[in-house]
């Protein structure tokens, strides 16, 4: 198990938990982010942070704050 | 903006009449964020709704008869994106609520258009369960065919409608195709009304989990097969999100609209003022020479053109706004930003109301309506008239224009004027963002609110819309110059001519006007202005603009500056030091009175307004004093 905002870039992985406030997992179920969906480590924002992934074929962008409390079974041989 | 009549009367309350013409009356367009609605809505209803290519541009129901397939005796609503009928922000209450038919004012709709956007459609489809919930005829709209071919997308349509029990169509609004499918729904519609609908199996429990594991089925069910991810964005992405070029090519975009809108406005602007100098002075000759030639030409001519040649650089700054807008950028902008937004203690979705106030804060604060929280969204609405608006723009452009030499550096590819323009810019978003500091300091402890972003792809703006948007904006623009300023400049006229004593007409220094202007002539003096700014400060609190249309007056009225341009009138009677806390002034000042109706109203009192007016006027002045004062031992 490993926290969203730990996975680098390339980083695969389907996720396991979200433990954010009603409101906020509220949104990012509707995004996608919901136990069972796949997830992928795009890239960073310029400053490092916020760092956008892809889910369902979405691109979405989190600030390591909000990633942080969601979590993550990586895939494996997918990282280059 | 609301165009069915008021008397509609729901279906089921006149049963009588409502059997013998045809019975459906009001259509809603739902469906997410981004989906395509309002582009729909404007193809429907021959109407311009503002489209964009990013999450959250409509937030207000907007009505128009569908006029363009023929059916004016229906009435399309347009509906805030939403992801569920769940409500946490005040753009998707609104949706909800019209509806489910409890909006006051609104009709409750009788069949539904759900628009989703075909190329992820496991997400979109979690929307279907919650709407056909509500029990309306509802017609499945897969918007953007078009994305989804060119990226090898598939979506088998009539598995899809047995399995949802539901009509699905397949349609690309933005390019027209497939549309034909909306007025034979609404003949079906219109029979199908009292009928039964049939039973669809949906989640029980309408939880997004629940909702999401049916979409999954359904889409694994009907052979869904989702289309790569375009490569255009991606690579477009690697550079313009890339740890050093995007930030760089952020600037130079930001740099680049300033510096076109000097290199290439200005002449056209000049080329426009020499020709209605040129047909005013034609209109003179045919005239008698009495107060009525004064009134017109000298009043009114001088006044609404000194502002009306400021057109051509309010549109190429729509240009670039539209350009930003519609290929998605504006969402990396966001993204590249959120750093600084952060630091001062603001959500990431403030940045796009914060964007669009370049343009106009009024639509701006309108789109804090997507900010769940309430307290950033009160800082939102506070801090976004500090950004620069288009109604700044003719000010700007005509003290730069008179006071900054023309100077080019690093081979002409960046002019002192440009750099002028871009630290006005800078000046205001500082002042936005130490405001919002405070704010967040001392009057709203904030809770950090999530940075959630969707980036869509990347898309071509079409010459379509972007004509469009230049026709609406050249249109607003003439319509204010044509009703406020002009209405101004009367007044202003007026006033300098009179009292009118044994049938002669007052000169500038002894009407009322002169009078009003020396009196209070000593609290702006230390700011360097004279009498004949002050007046024209005191016309632009209805609208910032107005300015320059007063200043055109009063110095075309004036017997020593009669015979010269505004600019050179200006160089002639202000000093360097006067004119460039002139600039700062109007950087801070609040002078626009639609945005203080629009603040009181989403904000439901009058004490935001005026906390807002008094704030920035004060930093405003103090802002210009010290700029005065601190130029005047310098130059």
């Amino acid at each position: 198990m490993t926290l969203l905002s730990d996975a680098r870039v390339h980083d695969a992985g389907v996720v396991q938990t979200v433990n954010l406030a009603e409101e906020v997992s509220h949104y990012l179920a509707h995004l996608g982010f919901l136990p069972g969906t796949r997830v992928e480590v795009l890239r960073r924002a310029p400053a490092g942070d916020p760092t956008v992934y892809r889910v369902d074929n979405v691109e979405v962008a989190l600030r390591r704050d909000t990633a942080r409390h969601i979590t993550l079974k990586l895939e494996h041989g997918v990282g280059e | 903006m609301s165009c069915h009549a008021p008397v509609l009367e729901q279906i089921e309350e006149n049963p009588k009449t409502a059997s013998t013409a045809s019975r459906l009356r009001t259509v809603a367009l739902v469906g997410p964020p981004n989906s395509g609605k309002s582009t729909l809505f404007n193809r429907l209803t021959g109407m311009r709704q503002k489209v964009a290519n990013y999450p959250g541009v409509t937030v207000e129901h907007h009505s128009g008869r569908m006029k363009s397939i023929g059916r004016s005796d229906l009435t399309l609503i347009d509906l805030p994106g939403i992801y569920s009928l769940s409500t946490y922000s005040e753009d998707a209450r609104v949706a909800v609520e019209v509806l489910t038919g409890k909006m006051p004012g609104v009709p409750r709709p009788d069949c539904v258009l759900l628009v989703l956007d075909a190329t992820h459609m496991n997400r979109q489809l979690m929307l279907a369960a919650p709407v056909f919930s509500i029990g309306l005829p509802t017609l499945v709209l897969l918007n953007m065919s078009d994305q989804l071919e060119l990226r090898g997308g598939k979506i088998d349509t009539l598995a899809l409608a047995r399995e949802l029990g539901h009509p699905v169509a397949l349609i690309s609004a933005a390019k027209d195709i497939g549309l034909e499918v909306v007025p034979d729904f609404l003949v079906q519609a219109d029979g199908t009304l009292n009928t039964k609908l049939r039973p669809v199996q949906l989640p029980v429990l309408q939880s997004p989990a629940a909702c999401r594991a049916w979409a999954s089925q359904v889409t694994t069910r009907t052979g869904y097969q989702s289309p790569a991810v375009s490569r255009w964005t991606q690579r477009l992405d690697s550079i313009l999100l890339h740890r050093v070029a995007g930030p760089l090519i952020f600037l130079a975009v930001v740099f680049a609209v300033f510096q076109v809108v000097f290199s290439i406005g200005q002449p056209l602007s000049d080329g426009l003022g020499a020709l209605l100098d040129h047909v005013g002075a034609g209109l003179g000759q045919m005239l008698p020479d009495n107060w009525l030639r004064l009134l017109l030409l000298d009043g009114i001519w001088r006044g609404v053109t000194s502002v009306l040649v400021f057109l051509p650089q309010i549109l190429l700054l729509f240009l670039f706004i539209g350009v930003l807008e519609d290929s998605g950028y504006l969402a990396r902008a966001a993204l590249i930003a959120d750093r600084v937004m952060r630091s001062i203690g603001l959500n990431g979705k403030a940045f796009i109301p914060l964007l669009s106030a370049y343009a106009c804060a009024v639509p701006a604060i309108m789109a804090t309506r997507t900010i769940e929280n309430k307290r950033e969204r009160l800082a939102t609405i506070l801090i976004a008239p500090f950004m620069t608006c288009s109604a700044r723009l003719p000010i700007y452009t005509l003290i730069i224009a008179a006071f900054v030499p023309h100077r080019l550096f690093l081979g002409g590819l960046i002019g002192l004027r440009a750099l002028v323009m871009l630290g006005l810019y800078g000046l205001g978003f500082c002042a936005a963002l130490i405001t919002a500091r405070i704010l967040n300091s001392s009057v709203m402890k904030a809770s950090p609110a999530p940075f959630i972003l969707e980036l869509p792809q990347y898309r071509w703006p079409t010459l379509q819309s972007l004509g469009l948007r230049l026709y609406d904006r050249g249109k607003l623009f003439l319509k204010k110059a044509g009703t406020v300023i002009l209405g101004v400049t009367f007044l202003v006229w007026s006033l300098s001519v009179i009292p009118v004593r044994g049938g002669q007409l007052s000169d500038l220094s002894t009407s009322v006007i002169g009078h009003l202007g020396h009196g209070i002539e000593p609290l702006i003096r230390p700011l360097g202005f004279n009498w004949k700014i002050g007046i024209g400060l005191l016309s632009s609190i209805v609208a910032r603009e107005v300015i320059v249309g007063t200043l055109g007056t009063l110095y075309g009225m004036d017997p020593g500056t009669h015979a010269l341009g505004l600019e050179a009138a200006l160089r002639h009677d202000i000093t360097a030091a006067g004119a460039i806390a002139l600039v700062v002034f109007f950087a801070f000042a609040m002078q626009c009175t639609s945005t203080l109706a629009v603040v009181r109203r989403e904000t439901n009192s009058w004490k935001f307004p005026a906390l807002q007016f008094t704030y920035m006027t004060t930093v405003a002045y103090l802002a210009a004093l010290i700029t005065n004062q601190v130029l005047l031992r310098l130059l």
